[in-house]
């Protein structure tokens, strides 16, 4: 083997699966790997689990498995998702069900646990980073506690022949560098070839941010064809260097600003970005464009892997209502602020909603620059209101003294809409790593 | 003459927790050293205040080019915490464009 071919199939749980299935289709892949959770995501998969046990993974894994698996399996390729989310095992029954569909028999689907540390860090009781209380100290409920596992908890299944391996929290990258250090014997102590797997991971996670979906702009970055962006593939060689690529005839561009984009993208330190694996450092990054939509990667290296890992915690933080309105032609900021001002009162003299917790935004009138820039004199304004309380019976009064705008005033009040969700608040800790043990459950689909 | 970062560059934003990551990636060489130059953590930190809470940084990648800065506090709470509606500073990061060099 020369290089190994990994494609991205999802960048996040609400991607779209056209370009994935083209990739499964036609991309000679090696490996699909699928990026489908959020720190929010998994906290909010624990809740769902909690209501129903069968319940907390990606919802839309079925359909994915079902737009990919009869050409992966036909390819070779393999697949790798974190979709399990807060319960892989189910996950993994889905896409042996979906396999069965399929008529996929002898297909090996492996669910990868242990990310859940919800005892270990009730035991442990570790400080939570963003408050610097131990956790015991936090009197709101926690739903879930999640480390984030690195590529040796993949490597397991990939040498047990899995040809899916479903996994809940992971590092992002992590998933791409399993394949690498499985197909290629990486060593775990070998910093320097795990950055630059690290960096490839890196840059395939986001899918679609790479082939210039987040990156383009009409008038400054304008990208061809970007309702159908393709997703991009690397070709990784065993030194560590890439070659990234997308499909012929699929929207979007690949070349090294948009790569240079993507490296940077969430990093806070280019130079120490720490993963389970490692911590990568992409200072001596260079890229080069080798042709159309051909783009040449090398230079990350890294240093030896943290010694503890990351744990994502939820908490249940209450209930968010909101309401939004619109007012529009002349006087509509004066409107909007008049209903604004309304609606506070209300929620507070009236409702007993606390000033604090009620948060009103303009949108149209600057609200997404948080009252940095200048409103100016807006054709439109959409008035928002928001208010996190503990019940979700306060929460739609809300939304309820917005919808109220309509009869009562100001004039012109129009769209109005309304909702309640739960909040799940998130935080985060650490645990050494020898409080977490990933498994391999594996299955094969009946013939 | 001064000019606005729209002109000379591209950004990109991140968010981790509260804090907004701001990737600047210089359309030019020439624009490249004048933001290494003009473009300090303090500046975009000003161009932010007062959502900004903690001190901002700045590290340079000289050969991509790119700038990042870290701003802390500019989320409001970060995606879980805040009720407000781009929780993430997509939108936010757009602001850094109008700044005037």
């Amino acid at each position: 083997m020369t290089t190994l071919r990994l494609g991205a199939g999802a960048g996040f749980a609400g991607d779209r699966i056209d370009p994935a299935a083209d990739l499964a289709r036609r991309g000679e892949l090696d490996y699909l790997v699928f990026e489908c959770l959020g720190e929010r995501t998994v906290a909010a998969g624990q809740a769902r689990r909690l209501a129903d046990p069968g319940a907390g993974y990606d919802p839309l894994l079925a359909a994915r498995m079902r737009a990919v698996l009869g050409h992966t399996a036909a390819a070779g390729t393999r697949v790798v998702t974190n979709s399990g989310a807060a319960n892989p095992l189910a996950a993994a029954d889905v896409v042996a069900g979906v396999a069965a569909e399929l008529g996929l028999g002898g297909l090996r689907i492996a669910a990868v646990t242990g990310d859940d540390v919800l005892a270990a860090v009730s035991a442990a009781d570790p400080v939570v980073w963003e408050t610097g209380q131990p956790l015991s100290a936090h009197p709101e409920e926690l739903v879930s506690a999640n480390a984030y596992l690195g590529a040796d908890a993949v490597v397991p299944a990939l040498q047990q022949d899995a040809d899916v391996v479903v996994t809940g929290r992971l590092a992002d990258p992590s998933l791409f560098l399993a394949p690498l250090v499985h197909a290629f014997g990486w060593a775990w102590d070998d910093p320097e070839l795990l950055g630059a797997g690290t960096a490839v991971g890196h840059l395939l996670e986001c899918a679609g941010q790479l082939t210039g979906g987040y990156f383009a702009d009409p008038v400054t970055k304008p990208v061809p064809d970007l309702a159908w962006l393709g997703f991009p593939y690397a070709d990784v060689s065993a030194d560590g260097t890439a070659v990234f690529g997308k499909l012929p005839g699929t929207g979007g561009v690949l070349d090294t600003r948009t790569c240079a984009e993507q490296l940077l993208y969430e990093v806070g330190d280019p130079g120490a970005y720490v993963t389970p694996d490692v911590v990568a450092d992409f200072g001596g990054v260079r890229f080069s464009q080798l042709g159309p939509d051909r783009v040449g990667v090398q230079g990350a290296t890294g240093t030896a892997r943290p010694d503890e890992l990351k744990v994502t915690l939820g908490f249940r933080g209450g209930w968010l209502g909101e309401g939004q309105i619109s007012y529009a032609g002349p006087r509509s900021l004066a409107r909007a602020q008049l209903a604004a001002d309304v609606v506070r009162t209300r929620l507070r003299d009236l409702h007993g909603v606390p000033e604090d917790a009620v948060l009103v935004e303009l949108i149209g009138a600057g609200a997404a620059f948080r009252g940095l820039g200048e409103p100016g004199d807006p054709a439109e304004v959409r008035l928002r209101v928001a208010a996190r309380v503990p019940q979700r019976e306060l929460a739609a009064v809300v939304g309820w003294e917005v919808e109220a705008l309509y009869t009562n005033g100001p004039a012109g009040g129009g769209g109005a809409r309304r909702s309640e969700t739960e909040v799940l608040a998130i935080r985060s800790c650490s645990l050494p790593r020898t409080a977490v043990r990933s498994e391999v459950h594996l299955q094969e689909v009946a013939r | 003459m001064t000019r606005r970062l729209d002109e000379l560059a591209d950004v990109r934003a991140g968010d981790k927790g509260d804090t907004l990551i701001l990737a600047v990636l210089p359309r030019s060489a020439e624009a490249a050293a004048l933001l290494e130059r003009e473009l300090t953590a303090e500046r975009v930190a000003a161009h932010y205040a007062p959502l900004v809470r903690g001190e901002a940084g700045r590290v340079v990648q000289p050969h991509l080019p790119g700038l990042v800065f870290t701003l802390p506090g500019a989320l409001g709470g970060g995606v879980t915490g805040s009720p407000v509606l781009d929780g993430h500073g997509k939108a936010l990061s757009y602001h850094l464009l109008s700044l005037e060099i």
